[in-house]
C-alpha cells in the first residue's frame, strides 16, 4: 500500500507491506536509521518519536496509522544549520549518553516530556521516562540533562 | 564540538588529563548519524533466520526444510548436518582452566542433540528479514525429547546428564589452595565461624543495541569484511579464521558503533560463524539481526553460581580464613571463556581483608540452558557478594558495627604492595579512606539514629543500610599470568602514534569501545603527551584493517593497559621528534624542552621548532639526520606485569514496608578510588551505569527457568531491566591512590559499581529486617520475598530464618 507521511518536515511517500511498522518505514523506505529498534514488546523506548508533536514507539504504530499524518525523529531535531535541540545539548554537556543506542529515543521522549510539563521535578523527570530503558548511565545523567533542558530558554520552539 | 575545563582528579600539573571533557563521540550519537551493525545499507544481501530448539534437550530426528525452500523470497535453507563441511574446527573456547576439562563439541548448528532453548538446528536465507522469519517458521524438526538437566543443584548430582553421551555434567574441579593446612587450622582454631551459602542468579545482559552481523564478501580475492556488533573484533577473526577455516588475513573485522556489550558482546557466536559461512557458499552478503526475545537464549548470560562462603574468626572478629566452595553454571556449552568466568573471581572472595589463610574449589557443571559468559564484572561481582554478605553476617555474630568489622580486617594502607594469601600482589589502597568518605557522605550516624528511631516506634516503613568496600582485579591481563591460566592469549594492547604532513595526530588503538568514550580518553592522553589540542587528535580502532593488533575491550582493560600503551608510543613520537628538533636547531636533544607542542632550546625560549613543523620536515625528508627513517610515527605493544586493583566503598540505604514487601532504593553513595582519573566526566557514568546493574541484580533481574528449561523471561516486560522511575540519584565520591602498576597511575572503573553494589543492597534489605530476625534473602529481593520472610519471623517466636 501506499503510505505518505510527512518526516521531519519532508513529503515522504512509499509503497510499503501493509504489515511495515512505523519504524521500519522510516529505517528502510525513508533511509533514517537514527531510529533505533531495541525490543520488540514496545517496553524499551528505544524507537521513540514525535507522530504530530507527541512520542509515540514508533514500534507500535502501523506505517499506515501515520498516513497523512507529521513525524519527527532524531535526523529532524537539530536547526538546519545543525546546531542541536537544547535536550541534544544537554545530554552533550551532562554526559547523558554512553553506547548512545537509547539516546535518540531519550531524547525525543524528553523533548514530549518537557513540552508537557515545561519546569518537571526530578521525580516528574523519572516518571516520564518510565517507558524508556538505557543500560549504560543509571539515568542519573539523562535526568541531569532532562532538568537543564527543562531550564533552557530555547526549549518551545 | 565544545569542551569545559572545570575540575582536576589526578593526572598532570596541566594540559587536558584530568578534566571533564565533553566527549567527541556524542555528536553523531546524538544526532542519529552514528552508524550500528543494523544500519548498514548492503544492497543485494540476504538475511538469515536461525530456527531454534523449544526443547531443553532432545534429539534432532529429522529436520524438514521442504516448506521453507518453497516460500517467498526464500533462497536456501539448511540443516545442521547441511553445514558440517563449513566447519574446519567447532566453535572455540579460548580457556581450558583445567587439562581434564570436559568440552562438549559445539557447532553453529547441532547435529543430532539439542542442549538447550534456542540452542539452532536449522537456518534460512531469504531476501528479506521478513521473509526469512516467515520461512523459518515453517521448518519442521522432528524430536525425541530428553529428561533436561535445569536445576544447577540437581545437575550437579549427576541425576539427569545435559549431554547425552557424557557421563557427568561436571565440566571442571578447579582449586586455588595454597596452603590447606593453615585454613583447617584456622577453623579449628576460630572462636567465631560464618558459613553462608548465596545463589547467583543467572542474568541476561540486556546491552540496548541487540547483536548483529553482516559479512560482505568481496568479489574478487575471496576476502570477507564481517560488521559484527561485538567487543572483540581483532579475537573475533582469529576465532572465525580458525572455525570458518578462512586464512585469517582475508577476513576483516570491523566493530561500528557498538550500542553496549557489557561481557555479551565479548564472544564468538554462532551467528557470526554463520554469516561468514553463508556468505562464503552463497557469494552474497549475509546479515542477521537479533530480536530482543531471541536474545534470551541465544546470546550468553551471566552470574549462575551457588557460592558457600566460611569464615573463621577471632572472637573481635578478626577473620583468620576464608574457605569457599562454588558450583558455576557452565550452561549447554563452553563458549569463549565460559570456564574462566568463575576462575576471575577465585583470587578475591576474601575481598579487602587481610585474611591470612585462604582455599577455593570451583566445580564448572552442564546444565541445558544457555550458555552463561562474561557479564560486566566476571567472577568478581560474585566473589565481592559473597564476602561482603559474609562479612555482614560476621559482624552481627559478634555484635558489632557492619562499618566497625571492615576497619577492623582491611589490609592496611602501609601493607602495599600487598602479598594476598591468594597469590596476587594487591597494587596500591587505602581501604579506610574510601570508607571513611562513604560514611560521611551518606551521613551514616545520622542514617542509624534515624534507623533506630523508626524501630523504637513501629514504623510500618523499615530503614536499612548496607555496605560494600570491594577491591577488584582489573587490566586484564599480564599475559605470563594468563599463562598459568591457561587461558589461550595474551594480555597485551597494542597502539600507534602517528602524525600527519599537516601536524594533526592519528591514534590507532587495538581496544574497541561500545560506550567507554574511548575516543575522548584517548585523545586526551596524546594531546597532553604531544602538547597539542584534543581537536588534533583522531582515534581510529575497531577495524581489524586499521588497527590490525590488538586484543579489545573487557574486564576494564582500555584505559590500564590500552591507554599505556598509547601513552609508550606518543612518548616515542616525542623521543623522535626530539631528535629531529635537535638536529634543526643544532644543540644536543637533551638541551631540548617540549611546552604546548613546541620544543625550545633551554635558556634560549626563542630558538623554536612547533612539533607541527617537525612533522612535515619528517614527511618530506628533505633534511633529516643522518639514518633516521621519514615521518613522526611509532607503535607500543604494553603488556601488564600486574593487575590494578580499584577498591571503594558503596553505602545503600533501602525503605521497606514491611506490610507488602516493597523496596526502594532511597539513598545511594559510592567512594571509588580508580587512580588516577583521565576524565572524571566519564568515570562518574561508568559508575553511575555500573551501579545501576548492579543494584538490578540485587532488586528486580533474573533469567528464569520452568522446570523443562524453557526461559520464561524473554521480553522486557519479564525480565526486569530497571527504569529511571525505580532508581535514585547517586551521590559520588572518590579517593585518588595512584597504581604503581602502569606509568598513567590508572586502575580502571568499567565493572566497579557492578560489583559493589549488588551485595550493598541486600546487605541493606537484611539490615532493615535485622532486628525481626531475618538474615537470610535471596536475589532477586522481589516485594514477595521480602513479604514472607517478614512474614516467617513473625511467625517464629524466637525470630530468625538464617
Amino acid at each position: 500500500m501506499k503510505v505518505t507521511v510527512t518526516v521531519n518536515g519532508r513529503a515522504e511517500t512509499h509503497d510499503v507491506e501493509t504489515r511495515t511498522l512505523l519504524v521500519y518505514f522510516l529505517r528502510e523506505a525513508c533511509g533514517l536509521t537514527g531510529t533505533n529498534v531495541g525490543c520488540d514488546t514496545t517496553s524499551c523506548g528505544a524507537c521513540t518519536v514525535l507522530l504530530n508533536g507527541e512520542s509515540v514507539k514508533s514500534c507500535t504504530v502501523l506505517a499506515a496509522q501515520a498516513d497523512g499524518q507529521e513525524v519527527t525523529t532524531i535526523e529532524g531535531l537539530a536547526k538546519p544549520d545543525g546546531t542541536f535541540h537544547p535536550v541534544q545539548q544537554a545530554f552533550h554537556e551532562h554526559h547523558a549518553l554512553q553506547c548512545g543506542y537509547c539516546t535518540p529515543g531519550m531524547v525525543m521522549a524528553i523533548t514530549s516530556l518537557l513540552k508537557e510539563h515545561p519546569n518537571p521535578t526530578e521525580a516528574e523527570v523519572r516518571e516520564g521516562l518510565e517507558g524508556n530503558l538505557c543500560r549504560c548511565t543509571g539515568y542519573h545523567n539523562i535526568v541531569k540533562a532532562a532538568l537543564a533542558a527543562a531550564g533552557s530558554t530555547e526549549l518551545v520552539s | 564540538m565544545s569542551a569545559t575545563v572545570t575540575e582536576r582528579a589526578g593526572g598532570g600539573a596541566r594540559g587536558v588529563v584530568g578534566t571533564r571533557m565533553l566527549r567527541r563521540e556524542d555528536p553523531a550519537l546524538l544526532s542519529g548519524e552514528a552508524q550500528f551493525v543494523h544500519d548498514l545499507s548492503v544492497p543485494g544481501a540476504l538475511h538469515l533466520s536461525v530456527v531454534r530448539s523449544p526443547h531443553a534437550h532432545a534429539r534432532v530426528l529429522e529436520v524438514d526444510l521442504s516448506a521453507a525452500r518453497e516460500c517467498p523470497g526464500v533462497v536456501a535453507a539448511f540443516s545442521g548436518r547441511d553445514l558440517l563441511g563449513e566447519w574446519a574446527a567447532p566453535m572455540p573456547c579460548a580457556w581450558p582452566v583445567t587439562a581434564d576439562m570436559q568440552t562438549p563439541t559445539h557447532y553453529p548448528v547441532a547435529l543430532d542433540e539439542a542442549c538447550y532453548v534456542g540452542d539452532a538446528v536449522a537456518v534460512v536465507l531469504a531476501e528479506s528479514a521478513a521473509q526469512a522469519q516467515d520461512a523459518a517458521a515453517s521448518v519442521s524438526v522432528s524430536y525425541e525429547v530428553l529428561p533436561a538437566a535445569v536445576d544447577l543443584a540437581d545437575a550437579a548430582s549427576d541425576r539427569v546428564l545435559a549431554h547425552d553421551a557424557s557421563e557427568t555434567n561436571r565440566a571442571y574441579i578447579w582449586e586455588l589452595a595454597p596452603d590447606a593446612a593453615a585454613v583447617e587450622r584456622a577453623f579449628a582454631e576460630a572462636a567465631v565461624t560464618v558459613s553462608e551459602r548465596y545463589v547467583q542468579q543467572r542474568l541476561i545482559p540486556a546491552a540496548m543495541e541487540p547483536r548483529g552481523v553482516c559479512v560482505v564478501p568481496q568479489p574478487f580475492g575471496g576476502d570477507f569484511t564481517v560488521y559484527s556488533s561485538t567487543q572483540i573484533p581483532h579475537i573475533l577473526r582469529t576465532m572465525l579464521g580458525i572455525t570458518a577455516g578462512v586464512p585469517e588475513g582475508r577476513l576483516r573485522v570491523v566493530a561500528p558503533s557498538v550500542g553496549g556489550g557489557f561481557g555479551s558482546k565479548l564472544n564468538v557466536y554462532a551467528e557470526e560463524l554463520l554469516c561468514l559461512a553463508l556468505a562464503r557458499r552463497m557469494r552474497r552478503p549475509v546479515r542477521w539481526t537479533e530480536e530482543r526475545s531471541e536474545a534470551a537464549q541465544a546470546t550468553i548470560q551471566g552470574r549462575g553460581q551457588i557460592q558457600q562462603i566460611e569464615l573463621a574468626a577471632d572472637a573481635e572478629g578478626h577473620v583468620q580464613a576464608v574457605r569457599v566452595h562454588l558450583v558455576a553454571d557452565m550452561g549447554a556449552y563452553l563458549q569463549l571463556v565460559t570456564p574462566g568466568i568463575p576462575i576471575l573471581g577465585a583470587f578475591l572472595y576474601h575481598g579487602v581483608y587481610d585474611v591470612p589463610a585462604y582455599s577455593f574449589t570451583c566445580t564448572g557443571v552442564f546444565t541445558n540452558k544457555t550458555p552463561t559468559d562474561a557479564y560486566r564484572g566476571a567472577g568478581r561481582p560474585e566473589a565481592t557478594y559473597a564476602i561482603e554478605r559474609a562479612m555482614d553476617a560476621l559482624a552481627r555474630r559478634i555484635g558489632v558495627d557492619p562499618a566497625e568489622v571492615r576497619r577492623r580486617n582491611f589490609i592496611a594502607k602501609d601493607k602495599f604492595p600487598y602479598a594476598s594469601s591468594g597469590g596476587l600482589l594487591f597494587d596500591s589502597g587505602d581501604y579506610d579512606a574510601a570508607l571513611a568518605g562513604a560514611l560521611e557522605l551518606a551521613d551514616y550516624e545520622g542514617l542509624r539514629a534515624e534507623q533506630a528511631q523508626r524501630r523504637a516506634q513501629g514504623s510500618a516503613k523499615l530503614l536499612g543500610i548496607g555496605l560494600s568496600s570491594y577491591v577488584e582485579m582489573c587490566g586484564l591481563a599480564p599475559s605470563r599470568v594468563l599463562a598459568s591460566l591457561n587461558y589461550a592469549a595474551g594480555g597485551w594492547e597494542a597502539a600507534t602514534v602517528r602524525m600527519l604532513p599537516t601536524g594533526k595526530v592519528q591514534v590507532v588503538s587495538g581496544s574497541s569501545p561500545h560506550g567507554q568514550g574511548h575516543e575522548t580518553s584517548w585523545s586526551m592522553i596524546v594531546a597532553d603527551k604531544l602538547g597539542v589540542s584534543p581537536e588534533d587528535v583522531d582515534v581510529l580502532h575497531s577495524d581489524t584493517a586499521v588497527s590490525p593488533f590488538g586484543l579489545d575491550t573487557y574486564g576494564s582493560r582500555s584505559l590500564s593497559v590500552g591507554g599505556t600503551a598509547i601513552a609508550m608510543a606518543a612518548d616515542r613520537v616525542v623521543d623522535k621528534a626530539r631528535l629531529l628538533a635537535a638536529h634543526r636547531l643544532e644543540v644536543a636533544p637533551e638541551d631540548l624542552d617540549l611546552e604546548a607542542g613546541t620544543f625550545s632550546v633551554r635558556g634560549t625560549p626563542s630558538r623554536a621548532v612547533a612539533l607541527g613543523e617537525l612533522a612535515f620536515a619528517a614527511f618530506t625528508a628533505h633534511d633529516l639526520p643522518d639514518g633516521m627513517e621519514p615521518n613522526l610515527e611509532a607503535q607500543a605493544t604494553y603488556d601488564p606485569e600486574n593487575f590494578t586493583f580499584p577498591f571503594g566503598t558503596h553505602v545503600a540505604v533501602v525503605e521497606i514496608d514491611s506490610d507488602t514487601g516493597r523496596v526502594d532504593l532511597v539513598r545511594y553513595v559510592a567512594v571509588d578510588d580508580c587512580g588516577n582519573q583521565v576524565n572524571p566526566l566519564i568515570v562518574e557514568g561508568q559508575v553511575h551505569g555500573g551501579i545501576a546493574q548492579g543494584v538490578a541484580q540485587a532488586m528486580w533481574e533474573e533469567a528464569a527457568y520452568d522446570e523443562a528449561g524453557n526461559i520464561l523471561t524473554t521480553s522486557f516486560a519479564d525480565y526486569l531491566v530497571p527504569a529511571a522511575s525505580e532508581l535514585p540519584s547517586f551521590t559520588l565520591g572518590h579517593t585518588v591512590t595512584p597504581s604503581p602498576s602502569n606509568p598513567l597511575g590508572v586502575k580502571g572503573i568499567g565493572e566497579a559499581g557492578t560489583i559493589a553494589s549488588t551485595p550493598a543492597v541486600v546487605n541493606a534489605v537484611v539490615d532493615a529486617l535485622a532486628h525481626l530476625g531475618v538474615h537470610s534473602m535471596e536475589m532477586p529481593v522481589t516485594p514477595e520475598r521480602v513479604w514472607r520472610a517478614v512474614d516467617a519471623a513473625r511467625r517464629t517466636p524466637t525470630g530468625g530464618t538464617s
